[in-house]
């Protein structure tokens, strides 16, 4: 009380100063805000927040109710469920996995590490149609991955599983490429003033370097968590698509705007931008968190 | 090369950089692996110990804190990484650790983040955490060397009675022979990953063994000159020569602030003065001898008597070293 009293007698009278332009941005020394700002704002709106409007605004057309029906509907629902669970489990798979692969080709220096260094970027370039073809062909119950899981008693191919599969294909250089260059630049006095203190490699690795990684950690993993919601081309050859068991969201918007189902379509969007938005904005929340404790 | 610290000794390692006074630091840690010889501690082989068994605290240049934990974290390190059964309980920690924060004068900063530190405040708290561990050797790598020259000063002096106080033995690395000289019991003046010269800090300054010590402990004017039937004779100018010199042509060095001045019609090396300038506490008088042109330095605000540009006057190295010429 008595600081807040403090603080509001020091704020300067604005009657007695000279009138001052008010300004929505502060004055920096750096030219071209105007423009860059002006860019910005522009391109974001164009490419992003007015297709995100009309995707918002589109549902209403069938009511509160209409909406509220169509995303309860046991169908909708279930597609929901099977994108996001397991878009989750594959992005979290992906957290210690892409971790190891980003550790092993920063670290050490083997024959063909480049080449494999390659190879991690290969599900961000290959169309994801032929991803998902591909990935069926191996992973069918006759195909040789597919058969050697039946052989344990698991079915790849056309089930849940399958779909994880793809998914977590697709979201692995979202992570190891976030990982790589912290690990890269990761100074590696701090791991050896951890050596020198009597820490273990266990020890050393996750209390020091993983907690160091931590932030770049969770932004791939909300990266890849984000690109697994949206992914279709890759996930519709291997799912088996059935409905309630294997049948992800994108999809059923598709099945929804071919029966010319435009509304309910948008619904569906709507629904999954704002599960995504909510997920990544908590992720952010964690991520700034996490980096603002190691730098104040 | 063969070097032995001392029991509770403060031992600097003074070198160039490339010298390899950071990797003998690095051999000594453990933290790199000679191709051949032996690290001894005691009678113990070091080097068959990993660097987490050799209990030696470590002091990085950067300061190599742990970003995400607080300072009591970062203290804490080496006695939350031990095994069950040598960990201190919590509150023995947390005493050991609070008795660490005064012994660096740090109290109150326990619950920062390193990044809310200066610098200095870093490198405290990075000597802390090496203590924390009980080491039977300290090793600092340069601590110094990225901080501002006050806080450098000030760190030094605490440095020295921190190692009095603490009675670890201690290897200090740095480039700064000011630092070196000022700091340590004994010096080790390192060359090219060789040995040149160990000695105490007085002994090393005062009898460089080599051109190259001379040079590297401060500044240096050099002449040339001859050794005959023991005198030394620079130019016009003889003297007595010091004892133990070599005979022949040598080179003659001295340091540019030990010189007396006379009159042009004195004895000494013959001088004519083309520049002086006074700098802060001290006077530059810059002045050309046989040819070579000279920076010598003179204490206090006032001139020698007869220095002025334009003048002659004869000056008198009064502690020359003198080298075989090579």
């Amino acid at each position: 009380m008595t600081d807040r009293a403090a603080a509001a007698t020091v704020v300067r009278p604005v009657t007695d100063a000279w009138p001052r332009r008010t300004r929505l941005v502060e004055h920096s020394i750096l030219p071209g805000l105007g423009l860059s700002l002006g860019v910005t704002l522009v391109y974001l709106g164009v490419i992003v927040i007015i297709p995100l409007t009309m995707l918002a605004l589109r549902p209403w057309e069938l009511g509160l109710d209409g909406v509220v029906r169509t995303l309860t509907s046991p169908r909708v629902a279930a597609a929901l469920r099977v994108s996001f669970g397991v878009s989750l489990a594959a992005a979290l798979t992906n957290a210690p996995l892409g971790l190891l692969i980003a550790w092993t080709l920063t670290r050490y220096d083997f024959p063909g590490r480049r080449l494999m260094d390659a190879f991690v970027d290969l599900p961000f370039a290959l169309p994801t149609a032929v991803a998902g073809i591909a990935l069926t062909t191996i992973y069918a119950p006759a195909g040789p991955l597919g058969a050697l899981a039946a052989k344990i008693g698991l079915k790849t191919a056309y089930s849940p599983l399958g779909i994880f599969i793809a998914l977590t294909f697709i979201g692995l250089p979202f992570v190891v490429r976030s990982i790589q260059p912290v690990l890269q630049d990761l100074d590696r006095d701090v791991e050896e003033a951890a050596q020198t203190l009597g820490a273990n490699d266990l020890q050393r690795i996750a209390l020091v370097v993983i907690p160091a990684l931590a932030p770049a950690l969770l932004s791939g993993v909300s990266l890849a968590f984000a690109r697994a919601v949206g992914e279709y081309g890759s996930v519709i050859f291997i799912a088996g698509n059935m409905p309630l068991k294997t049948e992800i969201a994108p999809l059923l918007i598709v099945i929804k705007l071919e029966q010319y189902d435009y509304a309910g379509a948008a619904a569906i969007g709507l629904a999954m931008l704002a599960i995504s938005f909510g997920a990544l904005a908590g992720m952010n929340a964690v991520q700034i968190f996490l980096a603002r404790r190691g730098r104040a | 090369m063969s070097l032995q610290a001392r029991d509770k000794e403060f031992l600097a390692l003074l070198g160039p950089s490339g010298s390899g006074k950071t990797t003998l630091l690095r051999v000594l840690a453990g933290l790199e692996k000679p191709d051949a010889g032996e690290v001894r501690f005691g009678g113990e082989d070091f080097l068959s110990l990993p660097v987490r068994r050799r209990r030696v605290g470590m002091v990085f240049q950067h300061y190599a804190l742990f970003r995400h934990m607080t300072v009591e974290q970062n203290i804490a390190f080496g006695l939350t990484v031990r095994s069950r059964r040598e960990k201190p309980s919590r509150a023995d920690i947390r005493a050991r650790v609070a008795d660490l924060l005064s012994l660096v004068q740090l109290e109150g900063l326990d619950k920062r983040f390193p990044a809310q530190l200066s610098g200095g405040q870093r490198q405290r708290v990075a000597l802390a955490r090496a203590l924390a561990i009980e080491p039977r050797m300290l090793l600092l790598d340069e601590p110094f060397g990225a901080l501002d020259a006050q806080v450098r000063r000030e760190l030094r002096r605490w440095l020295r009675e921190l190692h009095d106080r603490a009675g670890v033995t201690t290897v200090f690395v740095t480039h700064d022979q000011e630092e070196a000289l000022d700091l340590a019991d004994r010096v080790a003046i390192l060359k090219d990953g060789e040995l040149i010269q160990l000695g105490a800090p007085n002994e090393v300054y005062e009898h460089p063994a080599t051109p190259f010590v001379f040079d590297f402990l401060g500044q240096a004017c050099r002449l040339p000159g001859v050794i005959e039937a023991g005198r030394l004779r620079i130019a016009d100018w003889e003297s007595a020569a010091p004892k133990d010199a070599p005979g022949g042509p040598v080179e003659v060095f001295f340091r540019p602030d030990e010189v007396d001045f006379a009159p042009v019609d004195g004895a000494g090396l013959a001088a004519e003065v083309t520049g002086v300038a006074q700098r802060g506490p001290d006077v530059r008088i810059d002045c050309r001898i046989e040819g070579h042109a000279m920076e010598l330095i003179g204490h206090g605000p006032t001139l020698p008597i007869g220095v002025a540009p334009g003048l002659s006057v004869r000056i008198k190295p009064f502690r020359p070293q003198v080298y075989a010429a090579r």
